[in-house]
């Protein structure tokens, strides 16, 4: 135990240097607080006696405390669960998802602050507080009070992030939001905390998992998830280099077992746009503005959002947010920022107080440079299409990877335009029944957290129009609803109203869908695939011809609806100008009449 | 000494006002709008552009600092406007306006 602590302690010892150190320890607290972590990450391990020196030996610098030890010693210390819960989240470990050595120390010393009866609170941590009490049955904690520190003769500092503290409010925000939404995700499964290096690594996919259950986020992050907050969430000591190249081996070497976790979760999770939502902010734009090097005037995007049937003010409230030089235009990163935003709330999230780093123009623009599959695939596609018909399934939020992503053009560029239209007129069809008779699942389709697929904002009557229009084809439509009827009613509940464009997408995803994610992967999409030829054999002229139809009309409702707008503009302005002027006669009248 | 700040419309209401919470709000609406009165005369006199309020603004008793917070009001009030979601002649809700004005408020008093 004492290796384990020495090795935990030295290990935590090359990490500091880097932050200022605000959680000063003392020797006894060191001590025990190693010798806890130890014990809990060595259950983590597999064994107690085994457990800590192989952590330590493998990985110093990254142990994690598993849940279940950390969970039952925070009960021995026998606090409420509301404290403890509170704890949890102030020491942010839910933030990242798992007790590293800084969280595990921030925690106990927050256990020993409740316990002496100081409101669980960072400032509470400050002050020299007794050692927590654990009514365990082997007492370590106890035990342990009273050795020596052998590592050093002087106080041990645990430096955190910098950012830490200041995002803690936030993550408190956060975290409850998460936990309003998510009341059945245990306060350890929060996805892992985002050190500003940690933001430069692009990783955007598992966006969504932020919302997943607590069992899928339980086992990934502890073993795979490496802390990056690790190495600086360590006692003084070591050279503030090390940790960091430390830490971007890591983040090399879990680059890949995060795409397998989809779990990439940063403080700033609902504020972080993901590759799909991405691509569909962008192609709402195109909808709006071919450029994609413009801006979206003020009215158009006006007439845009208010679609999403957010509250005047609060959208007021997104624009001022998202328009950040204020000039009444939106720039595309303004607008995937002011689209995220309306998503966000949509889902429940309140809207920030300010516009959250990762929503930052120069951060969107830098994350992500001019997406070149745009163009491939707007290319590859049919012109009749409008096109944002891109397959970003909104399932695939649930296990986003590039892998995924880069999977995803494949199959949709081999389908023709009429199975296209075909397999968006299926949508049609499909979408009036699965919105009726699944309005329960909606919630139990979406994690308890609700995932942040894009919301359409068009309107539903486009829909439910072109539903009526094609009233044939009730032979795909049964067979896409039986073959994934969740996954379709995913994309259709969330959104109250979907877009034409969109249609397109979710039978992609469902047909997608089926091949990764659906245990009879291989059946289960052949057979879905067959039944399409011969459906569009059947009426794809008609589809065709209604397609574009109804493509000319939206067309020119949103040519019209600009126009009224632009028009009501300046009805408002010659109305000030009348009464201007009225103003002007009154005031000359008088003069005339003495 | 800012101890109240309101931006007026054209039809004499208030679009935004805050005051200080010793300063009677009553007070201050009828100080706002004799002041008006006498801004109404400069305009009706001169053009209707920007800048001549601003120099109207300087025309009137307030002395040069409190140019530097008109412009600043002014800036966040056209920030304002730019949003379009704002119509022109509904009271002023926006957060930005609120914080700018907050932090004059202290600033100066």
């Amino acid at each position: 135990m004492e290796a384990a602590a020495a090795a935990a302690a030295a290990a935590a010892g090359g990490g500091c240097g880097s932050g200022p150190p605000p959680l000063l320890l003392s020797e006894g607290e060191q001590q025990c607080y190693s010798e806890l972590f130890a014990r809990c990450a060595g259950a983590a391990g597999g064994g107690p006696g085994s457990g800590p020196p192989e952590a330590a030996r493998v990985a110093p610098g990254t142990a994690t405390a598993a849940a279940g030890p950390v969970a039952d010693l925070f009960r021995a210390s026998q606090l409420p669960a509301e404290t403890l819960h509170q704890i949890t989240e102030l020491c942010g470990a839910k933030r990242v998802g798992y007790f590293g050595p800084t969280q595990f120390y921030i925690a106990l010393k927050l256990i020993a602050a409740a316990q002496s009866g100081l409101p669980v609170r960072i400032e509470s941590i400050k002050c020299e507080l007794p050692l927590p009490r654990f009514m365990m049955s082997k007492n370590d904690g106890e035990i342990r009070f009273g050795n020596p520190a052998e590592l050093h003769g002087t106080k041990v500092q645990i430096p955190y992030l910098t950012t830490e503290k200041n995002s803690f409010k936030r993550m408190d925000d956060e975290d409850k939001q998460q936990e309003t939404q998510s009341p059945t995700m245990s306060p350890l499964a929060s996805p892992p905390s985002s050190p500003p290096h940690y933001q430069r690594v692009p990783l955007n996919h598992g966006y969504s998992k932020l919302r997943s259950s607590a069992e899928q986020m339980h086992p990934a992050p502890y073993e795979a998830r490496q802390p990056l907050v690790q190495p600086e969430g360590s006692s003084s000591g070591g050279p503030g280099t090390k940790p960091l190249r430390h830490q971007a081996s890591l983040i090399r070497s879990f680059s890949v077992e995060r795409e397998l976790q989809d779990n990439s979760s940063y403080p700033d999770e609902p504020w972080r746009i993901t590759e799909e939502q991405r691509e569909y902010y962008v192609n709402q734009f195109r909808s709006l503005q071919p450029d994609p090097s413009s801006f979206i005037s003020g009215s158009v995007a006006k007439n845009f959002f208010t679609k999403s049937k957010l509250s005047i003010p609060e959208l007021s409230y997104i624009w001022e947010l998202s328009d950040a030089d204020c000039d009444g235009a939106l720039t595309l990163p303004e607008f995937c920022a002011a689209f995220h935003l309306i998503v966000a709330r949509k889902n429940g999230y309140p809207l920030p107080e300010g516009l959250p780093p990762t929503l930052q123009p120069e951060y969107l623009q830098a994350a992500f440079p001019k997406p070149k599959w745009d163009c491939q695939l707007f290319d590859s596609y049919s012109e009749s299409l409008p096109a944002n018909q891109q397959p970003r399934d909104l399932n695939r939020m649930e296990k986003t990877s590039v892998k995924d992503m880069a999977d995803l053009p494949v199959p949709t560029q081999d389908v023709t335009s009429d199975d296209k239209q075909a397999l968006k007129s299926t949508i049609n069809e499909a979408l009036p029944k699965d919105v009726s008779e699944d309005p329960a699942t909606k919630s139990g389709l979406l994690p308890p957290p609700p995932a942040l697929p894009p919301r359409p904002c068009p309107s539903q009557s486009e829909q439910v129009s072109e539903a009526e229009l094609l009233p044939q084809l009730s032979r795909a439509p049964s067979q896409a609803a039986e073959s994934s009827p969740a996954k379709k009613d995913v994309p259709y509940s969330q959104p109250p109203s979907k877009p034409i464009r969109r249609k397109f997408r979710p039978e992609n995803q469902a047909t997608e869908n089926q091949e990764p994610s659906t245990a009879a992967s291989g059946p289960a999409s052949a057979a879905t695939m067959k039944p399409h030829p011969t459906v569009q054999k059947q009426s794809s002229k008609q589809k065709k011809a209604i397609q574009t139809a109804i493509r000319k009309n939206k067309e020119a409702n949103a040519v019209l609806a600009r126009l009224n707008s632009e028009l009501q503009q300046q009805l408002k302005e010659v109305h000030q100008e009348r009464i201007a002027l009225e103003n002007q006669l009154e005031q000359l009248r008088p003069v005339t009449v003495l | 000494m800012a101890v109240c700040i309101a931006v007026i419309a054209k039809e004499n209401y208030p679009l935004y006002i805050r005051s200080t919470p010793t300063e009677n709000k009553l007070k201050f609406h009828y100080m706002v709008h004799t002041s008006l009165d006498v801004v109404d005369e400069k305009i009706s006199a001169m053009g209707k552009a920007l800048v001549d309020q601003r120099e109207l603004y300087l025309g009137l008793l307030y002395p040069t600092e409190d140019y530097k917070m008109f412009r600043k009001l002014h800036n966040s009030y056209t920030d304002v406007m730019c949003n379009p979601f704002y119509n022109p002649g509904d009271r002023i809700q926006s957060r930005a306006f609120d914080n700018m004005v907050t932090s004059m408020m202290i600033q100066v008093c």
